[in-house]
């Protein structure tokens, strides 16, 4: 008799277990799948999103394209820099030439010190390292984009050339930049400039 | 010019609405009081020369400018 019992017992306890086991299961397939995207999202809060510099880029290029002038632009987009005359040493026989003629003129690169040289000989007179902060107190964890930093120094040049020179730390070229690669920068120029006269002198 | 977003329209408005403005105004001050630059894209007469003309007061702005952009100030690097 009491085995008979246990035997009752143990074959309620399988089929007890059994159901369970299948409840369990019925349940966890009933849940509705975890959203993978709200998860992450709610983690990714402040870190980085690489979407964003590109999208701010994006627009960068577009202010730039809509502030300087046609020539400026194309060398931005072919070359990577632009040039700017200096102003001091300029007769007004340069200003009617261009700033090819310039007695000395800038490279401005982004997010890299700007470059005087002198174009008529190619020489180049020093590199001035200058940076447009962040202020809004993040710690200068962000900088502008790339072509927000080179419209940033284009209008101070030529703004106030004085004030950010002033501003800047000079160094002999070198400290920063590779002066063999200036002086590709300006040959590339150079035959830049001379691809974009031929089509203009067929005309 | 913001670092880490680039352009951000901070205001628009017309300036021969006085509302608009007093907005333009109040908003100008508050970025040259937090130490940006102001500065107008100009092209000159003549030459048709693209330069930047840097303003220090709402009244420096020209009659014909469409915008006026803010940009950090310049620092030694």
């Amino acid at each position: 008799m009491l085995l008979a019992l246990l035997v009752l017992a143990l074959i309620a306890a399988v089929l007890a277990v059994s159901l369970a086991v299948r409840e369990v299961r019925r349940r966890l397939e009933a849940r509705p799948p975890r959203d993978h995207r709200t998860t992450r999202g709610a983690l990714d809060l402040g870190l980085y999103d690489p979407g964003r510099e590109r999208r701010a880029e994006a627009r960068a290029r577009e202010l730039l394209r809509s502030c300087v002038n046609e020539e400026e632009w194309a060398m931005y987009r072919d070359l990577g820099f632009i040039r700017v005359a200096g102003r001091h040493a300029r007769r007004e026989s340069d200003q009617r030439t261009g700033a090819g003629s310039a007695a000395y003129a800038y490279l401005i690169y982004p997010h890299k010190p700007i470059v005087a040289y002198v174009p008529e000989s190619g020489q180049l007179l020093s590199e001035y390292c200058v940076e447009f902060p962040d202020l809004t107190g993040s710690g200068g964890r962000h900088r502008l984009p790339a072509s927000d930093d080179v419209l940033a120094k284009w209008m101070a040049l030529t703004s106030d050339e004085d004030r950010v020179i002033r501003r800047a730390n000079m160094h002999l070229i070198g400290r920063q930049h590779d002066p063999a690669r200036v002086r590709r920068d300006l040959w590339r120029l150079a035959e830049w400039e001379r691809r974009r006269a031929v089509p203009q002198r067929t005309k | 010019m913001k670092p880490g977003h680039g352009e951000v329209l901070l205001a628009e408005g017309d300036p021969r609405v006085e509302e608009d403005e007093e907005r333009l105004i109040a908003e100008f001050r508050r970025q040259l009081d937090e130490g940006m630059w102001a500065a107008v894209p100009t092209t000159v007469a003549g030459s048709g020369r693209r330069e930047a003309q840097l303003v220090k007061d709402f009244s420096d702005i020209p009659a014909e400018a469409e915008r006026v952009i803010f940009f950090p100030r310049a620092s030694g690097g």
